[in-house]
């Protein structure tokens, strides 16, 4: 029972996605793929709670580590021969270079995590709004340098001849790991202590913590997790520089607000439940669900939603809490007054 | 490398001080301003940063072509642009920044996000009713041509946008410094929990902020369909990104220093996209930000703010 309460946290959402898998895989490919999305989703998601939500610090960069991978895996996947065609201004050691599937996985964590940390080094030092507009710079930057810089890839182009490995099974095998590996930084000496951070900053420096080291330990695995993501991400679909922007960023974030941003649970739950209700919808304009939307209608539906979410739930749908069988009662904290 | 860097910086430098690089720099500044303005009397009063102010403009916009879709007269156009604007702009905070006002600063951006999301997707529902991308404004687009003095073309708008800023800027320091109104949003802002103490009323506080910020908007909404007459659902959305940054880089706790970033990054942006040389200007928003990081990690308290910013102690 014990054993069970320790391991649920990481337990309920492996256990979600791969429902999420298992239901997906009995659809047809063209409903199929909204599920792949969904986990993809789930591994970007769970990639920013691991910074934000520990250290209750927003970013708004999280997307570039994202970018950053899935142009590593992309430029490196796509086979050799068929480089010329669609990025023929790449430097020479990526023109003449191709990697396997999990091999381009891995150099995208790698990248995505050597990004965060050097772009960590400096950003880390700050917090709050500037903390959250240097992340947005960061985005920025990434974003320019790489729609027109088209040695490190297609510039404006999508991603076209990328093998298209990420399938069902691993984009679930993704999501978990993932979910693995945050759960093991959050329970981990490390993730406490930044967590602790987040609660009391002052109280946690007084006991001899670093704030700033753990946060930028902190980015550097985020980013790691994310370029991680990104590299499933063009292995799925013809991404361009656009998918991985503005858009992914307010989504992915508003996923792991609604869901609730200091649980991992809440950040699988906010990935699954934004993701689903977009699909539901997209297939609703389609008119396959009954009721007959207008086409364009679904951004509005779910932005509504979403601000409807938040101002019920602003804690998000978990509460930020991990998943818990039995409510524990604790004895309300005497309040001043009544002291 | 230094010296071909040294000439490349000179290059610049030649290019920056011309008037007409000046000139239009000045009139981006005044604009991106005035936005910041709007933003800061909100973050003043709610401590919310309103991702959404971006979209407040774009309605105002699309009510401008609206207008002169039906070749209504250019008055009738502006009064309808800023009814609109103000409404949505109340609206927006009695349905969503009221019900969270007391959440976490997470949570309010987010929300932002959210309406951010849902007036795009219905101004693009609204623009996709004809098969072409964007509804044209055309009635005000005599407002962009060029008065030539000494040589340098100094379009109408320019001195439209810098003199409405001046004139929006003294009225609302006369308002914040004159009016009880005003003297208690600068209380409120200062400490909203000892202002309520005192007996000023929040929802009165934050509605005169919402709707002053509501009507720079309509102004914004004004000069920036003036320049760009064509309106599509991402009106102004970049705009407000870079606005935002200004603010949080002049320094978010006063609205001078706010407005003064504001002005200080469209100054900037002007300065970089007329003196980069063409195969550079594609990188402008990666100098842009550059410079933003740049400035935070020197100055994290903001720019133009005295001081050190407070720091807690246990």
């Amino acid at each position: 029972m014990r054993q069970l309460r320790t391991i649920l946290p990481v337990l309920a959402p492996v256990v979600l996605v791969a429902l999420t898998a298992i239901v997906g895989s009995f659809f047809e490919r063209s409903t199929e793929i909204y599920f792949i999305n969904a986990l993809v989703a789930v591994a970007i998601v769970v990639a920013l709670y691991v910074f934000v939500g520990n250290s209750g610090v927003l970013s708004f960069g999280h997307i570039s580590f994202v970018a950053v991978g899935a142009w590593t895996a992309g430029v490196l996947s796509v086979p050799v021969e068929e480089k010329p065609a669609t990025m023929p201004y790449l430097f020479g050691f990526l023109a003449d270079t191709a990697v396997g599937n999990v091999p381009s996985l891995l150099l995208a964590s790698l990248v995505g995590g050597v990004f965060a940390l050097v772009a960590g080094l400096p950003l880390m030092r700050l917090s709050g709004l500037a903390a959250g507009i240097a992340t947005f710079a960061v985005l920025e930057i990434t974003n320019n340098v790489l729609r027109y810089y088209e040695k490190l890839g297609p510039g404006l182009n999508v991603f076209s001849s990328v093998p298209e490995t990420t399938d069902m099974q691993q984009a679930a095998i993704g999501a978990v790991v993932a979910i693995a590996i945050a759960f093991a930084y959050q329970v981990s000496r490390f993730g406490r202590q930044l967590r602790a951070a987040r609660d009391d900053a002052p109280a946690a420096r007084a006991v001899g913590i670093s704030v700033y080291r753990q946060r930028l330990l902190a980015f550097a695995l985020s980013g790691a997790l994310a370029g991680f993501a990104g590299g499933l991400y063009v292995h799925y679909l013809p991404i361009n520089v656009d998918a991985v922007y503005l858009d992914l960023t307010f989504i992915t974030l508003a996923m792991l607000v609604i869901g609730g941003m200091t649980s991992l649970w809440g950040a699988v739950v906010g990935a699954l439940a934004v993701s689903g209700l977009d699909s539901l919808l997209a297939e609703a304009e389609n008119g396959a669900v009954g009721v007959d939307l207008p086409s364009g209608s679904r951004i509005v539906v779910v932005g509504a939603l979403m601000a409807l979410v938040l101002i019920l739930r602003p804690s998000g749908i978990t509460g930020g809490r991990e998943l818990r069988l039995f409510r524990v009662t604790r004895p309300r904290p005497v309040k001043e007054s009544e002291a | 490398m230094t010296s071909l860097l040294a000439s490349g910086l000179t290059d610049f430098l030649r290019a920056a001080v011309e008037p007409q690089v000046q000139v239009d720099a000045i009139g981006i500044g005044a604009i991106y301003a005035l936005m910041a303005v709007g933003i800061g009397l909100v973050f003043g009063v709610l401590r919310l940063v309103n991702f959404a102010y971006g979209q407040l403009v774009m309605a105002g916009a699309f009510a401008l072509a609206f207008a002169s879709d039906r070749d209504w007269p250019v008055g009738v156009g502006i009064l309808l642009c800023f009814a609109v604007v103000i409404a949505l702009s109340l609206a927006m905070e009695r349905v969503v920044f009221r019900p969270l006002r007391t959440q976490s600063a997470a949570t309010m951006l987010v929300a932002t996000f959210a309406v951010a999301f849902l007036l795009q997707a219905i101004a693009l529902l609204i623009d996709q009713r004809d098969d072409t991308l964007g509804e044209p404004a055309a009635s005000l687009a005599k407002l962009n041509l060029p008065w030539t003095i000494f040589g340098t073309d100094v379009r109408k708008i320019t001195v439209v946008a810098i003199v409405s800023a001046a004139v929006c800027l003294v009225g609302l320091v006369l308002f914040l410094g004159r009016t009880t109104v005003g003297l208690q949003m600068r209380a409120a802002a200062m400490d909203f929990q000892t202002a309520r103490l005192l007996g000023v009323r929040a929802n009165r506080v934050i509605g005169s902020a919402v709707l002053l910020s509501g009507v720079l908007a309509g102004v914004v909404a004004v000069m920036l369909t003036v320049q760009q007459p064509l309106v599509t659902s991402t009106f102004a959305l970049r705009e407000t990104i870079v606005v935002l940054a200004g603010v949080v880089v002049g320094g978010m706790n006063r609205l001078a220093s706010a407005t003064l970033g504001g002005f200080a990054i469209g100054y900037a942006s002007g300065l970089l996209g007329g003196a980069l040389p063409t195969e550079q200007s594609q990188y402008l928003p990666s100098f842009l930000f550059g410079l933003v990081i740049l400035t935070l990690l020197v100055r994290p308290g903001g720019l133009f703010t005295r001081g050190r910013g407070p720091v807690e102690r246990v």
